[in-house]
């Protein structure tokens, strides 16, 4: 920034700030060791007229960045709102005396925290600037939409009715998907008693009606380069001419695939025609044309017919979906009841073992289906055998004994299989695994992997990461919506099992997150979870070694190499968390007010007492997605915290520099504690692999205690959960019991 | 086996559900349970049941008539409604035992000497009588329906309970000798006979 630098301290004294702590030291702290050119006190600085106080100081004194010590920063947000200048906050309140007792014998050590804290934060406040975007690129508001099945339209109509104008691509010649060729529908309105009419057809209409909705069909995607707000995407036709679009974010709907039922041969499917999947049985449905449905090997009226619930799925065999498809007893009660209506006194049997029926009318179908005498039985069937007339071999889970029924027809409700890229770290988890059978598992994945839908141009592959079973799903409390690539939504069956209405749904909720990402993206904002932060990570390009591993380790794959294999970094892309931060090994990467110096300049800024004043110091560096706000929580609950703590928020445990561990152990902090979100399989890591990245980094840093002769436990890693209240203080306060078994750090100076 | 019996064998052949559904107290509601056992397990006297409502259900389902029909097990419910408070699907359980019960026994498929048949019986004909319930006389009809030899032991055996009874002007032995009726008793019983005039109308037509 080329104007000077004019820096301000604001100390609030209510909430109690001012009976308990002595002010007036505060704001000598403040201008003498933060080296603040004016220190200002306010009864209530959160107050119209404290925020105003600060307003008139950046309008008339020129004020270009600003202290304020009162709250946590995660605390009175709205009123701290000072989007022209660089901003830190000292946490004198949920940091310091909401978590000490108020007595005598404690007012020093209190102080001392409340100084500290004032000096980190003008520390901090020193080493950074006011972000701003870049100016990377414009508003696009251009949406593309993947897949024309009921999600991928939905996500179209929707989109469109926003005003956004809809590129829709579709692989096959027309719209519609799995469900165009359905029968009939579950049904989404009260009193949902019977199958519902079928809304693809009045969808397309719709479509075809809707001009700012152009349909691509017979068409797939050739590349997809660029970022959100300036996507490049080759769309390529069945006869080989292609155009590119410019696409400011992207919804992928491609859908769902069915369970190949030729992999149970115990049901016969393959043996008998009259075996058919629920998939199947539509077709046979549409077939009827409102008349009885009949047999598929000699078209004779269906008098009888068993459905198998769960075949192939909710199983542990080889071969069988490990997972429950959600949908597939509500099908077949659907299913059920189109032999009720058109086969007139047709005998219908469930089989089930645990019949779910989710969603508002889920049980209300149930019971419609029990009404209208569909018989449900608890049973597990174990053979099909095909005959003239098919007879199931079952066992009678309520009655306790292994009998059969005869039927005319035999329906297994398979499940969906997720129709998803290739994944882009298919090839890490062979890297990765543990033992030869996951090895295997995941060499299997790899070389299975089905052709790429989106062809992105990344760096780190060319579809959507997978979370379980080939799900394009992500952690969906982390982050409701959000893909592993930013701008990208995945919506649908690709991203859970769903039915139709729950697809419709899930595309209309993607259909806003995508454009709320063009908007974003447009304004160089971040998308969830730091939505609207506009700061993002630059390098120094002299000291930059080309190591490559911010490309590898960014965990949405934001950043691509250049030809001399530079990393360049597609702002729009990156959710600043600031994993690459962490990663780099000689430090170059930086955002404007979060860098390895920022936080480097506030542990420097700590006083560390003299050996022989039995002051120890413990580093907390605490994850602002749930180990901060568990501290705080733990803070507004009056739980105690150890008065040597001084705690650090960093955007992600993924961003913290081994250097910070080590300038701070040089420094003669007596113990390091870091607190990160839950990782691995069932992370929940705002950037998903940030904690993980962090607990491999930190697992090297024995060595680094090894050379300073320092021991082991000095430094520790946890995984703490927003909900660990009690725990999350009781980590730092267990700390300070093992520095005072193990001594202090001898790097006291 | 009676002839009612036949004719509805003949009739529902291979649907017990809808004979059930047809004929018995309730029975539309028994395709409603969702098996979830909760009955069987708010049952106070459960375990002492061939099959819990659960269970009965399930077996009505399965087309298990002669067990359905054949089993002492609704005749075992006290009417201690639990299992109607605790249904989620809010079946009246206890009403659909006692349908059971009363269509088994129509049927003639009622367990001889089963206990709570017997007793329901003796206490039909003895309220029949006079209109109201002579307790003197059901007490006695209770001990004495095994023969004569055991109606003695089990006089013998409750002769205190008795003489207490007396004393406490809680029993009056004079009721022996006819007993007093309701105020109306043909009324009464031209109202019972045409009841039940209605109840084997329905059946025939069921028939």
């Amino acid at each position: 920034m080329a104007d000077e630098k004019k820096f301000a301290g604001y100390v609030c004294t209510g909430c109690g700030l001012g009976e308990r702590l002595d002010a007036g030291q505060l704001e000598t702290t403040a201008t003498r060791d933060g080296k603040m050119q004016s220190c200002k006190q306010h009864e209530m600085l959160c107050s119209a007229e404290g925020v105003q106080l600060i307003k008139d100081d950046i309008a008339n004194e020129s004020v270009t960045h600003v202290m304020i010590a009162a709250c946590s920063k995660r605390a009175k947000v709205e009123a701290f709102n000072f989007p022209e200048v660089a901003m830190t906050r000292a946490n004198l309140r949920e940091g310091v005396i909401w978590v000490r007792p108020e007595s005598d014998e404690n007012q020093e050590t209190t102080q001392e925290m409340a100084d500290d804290y004032i000096r980190m934060a003008c520390a901090e406040l020193k080493s950074m600037s006011q972000p701003s975007a870049s100016g990377e690129q414009t508003l696009n508001k251009n949406i593309l939409v993947v897949g024309g099945g009921i999600t991928g339209m939905t996500a179209a109509i929707e989109a469109a009715a926003a005003g956004y104008p809809v590129h829709l691509v579709e692989k096959s010649g027309k719209l519609g998907g799995a469900l165009g060729s359905y029968y009939k529908v579950i049904p989404t309105r009260s009193p949902y008693d019977a199958p519902a009419e079928n809304p693809v057809p009045g969808m397309i209409e719709a479509i075809e009606a809707d001009d700012r909705i152009t349909v691509h069909l017979n068409s797939t995607l050739a590349k997809t380069e660029g970022a959100p707000g300036r996507f490049n995407v080759e769309v390529a036709t069945e006869s080989g001419s292609s155009e590119t679009l410019s696409i400011g974010a992207i919804v992928q709907a491609s859908g769902w695939k069915p369970y190949d039922a030729s992999q149970l041969p115990e049901f016969a499917h393959d043996k008998s025609a009259d075996v058919v999947t629920n998939h199947e049985l539509e077709a046979l449905a549409v077939a009827a044309n409102g008349g009885p449905i009949k047999r598929p090997s000699d078209g004779k009226e269906i008098k009888s017919v068993c459905f198998i619930q769960n075949a192939g799925q909710c199983s542990d065999k080889e071969g069988h979906l490990s997972y429950f498809s959600g949908v597939t007893d509500l099908v077949s009660i659907k299913q059920a009841m189109y032999f009720k209506e058109l086969n007139g006194d047709c005998d219908t049997t469930i089989l089930f073992d645990n019949l779910r029926t989710p969603g508002a009318g889920g049980e209300d179908f149930y019971r419609a289906g029990q009404q209208a005498m569909v018989t449900f039985s608890k049973g597990i069937a174990s053979e099909v055998m095909p005959g003239d007339s098919l007879t199931v071999k079952f066992e009678d889970k309520i009655l306790n004994e292994q009998t059969e029924m005869v039927c005319d027809l035999v329906v297994l409700a398979t499940g969906m299989e997720p129709n998803s890229g290739p994944d882009p770290y298919a090839q890490l988890m062979v890297d990765e695994a543990e033992d030869e059978e996951e090895k295997a598992k995941a060499q299997a994945i790899l070389e299975n992997a089905p052709p790429s839908i989106l062809n992105l141009q990344y760096r780190q592959g060319t579809d959507l990461p997978h979370l379980k079973n080939g799900f394009n799903d992500s952690h969906f409390i982390c982050f409701p919506y959000e893909t592993r690539r930013t701008g990208i939504y995945a919506a649908g069956p690709v991203r859970r099992p769903m039915d139709a209405q729950q697809a419709r749904d899930d595309a209309t909720g993607a259909a806003l997150k995508a454009i709320q990402a063009a908007e974003n993206a447009g304004l160089g904002r971040a998308a969830h979870p730091r939505s609207g932060d506009l700061s993002f990570p630059s390098f120094r390009k002299e000291g930059c070694t080309q190591c490559k591993r911010c490309t590898v380790e960014c965990p949405f794959g934001a950043i691509n190499e250049d030809e001399e294999g530079y990393p360049m970094y597609n702002e729009s892309r990156c959710r600043r968390c600031g994993t690459c931060m962490g990663a780099c090994p000689v430090r170059v990467i930086s955002f404007e007010n979060y860098s390895v110096e920022t936080v480097n300049q506030q542990i420097k800024n700590v006083e560390i007492p003299e050996e022989w004043d039995e002051k120890p110091r413990i580093l907390v560096l605490a994850c602002e997605n749930d180990a901060y706000p568990a501290l705080d929580q733990a803070a507004q609950a009056g739980v105690e915290i150890n008065p040597w703590a001084r705690v650090i928020p960093v955007r992600c445990l993924g961003s913290v520099s081994l250097s910070w561990v080590t300038d701070a152990l040089n420094n003669g902090y007596d113990g390091i504690v870091m607190m990160g979100c839950r990782r691995d399989d069932d992370y929940q890591c705002h950037f998903v692999r940030g904690s993980a990245m962090a607990a491999e980094r930190m697992s090297k840093v024995g060595d680094t205690l090894d050379t300073l002769n320092l021991e082991p436990e000095r430094v520790i890693l946890h995984e703490v959960a927003i909900t660990d209240v009690e725990r999350a203080p009781q980590l730092i306060n267990d700390m300070a019991e093992t520095v005072e078994k193990i001594g202090l750090s001898p790097f006291k100076f | 086996m009676s002839d009612l019996n036949t004719a509805m064998i003949e009739k529902y052949r291979s649907n017990f559900l809808k004979e059930v559904e047809a004929n018995v107290e309730e029975g539309e509601w028994v395709k409603m349970c969702m098996q979830c056992g909760v009955c069987s397990g708010s049952c106070p006297l459960g375990k002492h049941w061939d099959h819990p409502p659960q269970e009965i259900f399930m077996m009505i389902r399965a087309n298990k008539r002669d067990e359905v029909l054949g089993t002492d097990s609704m005749w075992m419910c006290t009417s201690c409604y639990n299992c109607i408070a605790r249904c989620p699907r809010g079946l009246p359980i206890t009403h659909i035992m006692h349908g059971l019960a009363v269509y088994s026994k129509r049927l003639g498929l009622t367990q001889k000497k089963q206990p709570t048949a017997e007793f329901s019986q003796i206490f039909w004909d003895n309220l029949m009588k006079k209109g109201r319930v002579n307790e003197l006389k059901l007490g006695l009809s209770m001990y004495f329906k095994d023969g004569f030899g055991q109606g003695v032991k089990n006089a013998m055996a409750n002769q205190k309970l008795g003489q207490n009874m007396m004393k406490a002007k809680r029993m009056n032995p004079m009721e022996f000798f006819g007993g007093h009726s309701v105020k109306d008793l043909s009324g009464f019983q031209s109202m019972v006979k045409k009841a039940q005039e209605i109840e084997e109308g329905n059946l025939k037509e069921a028939k």
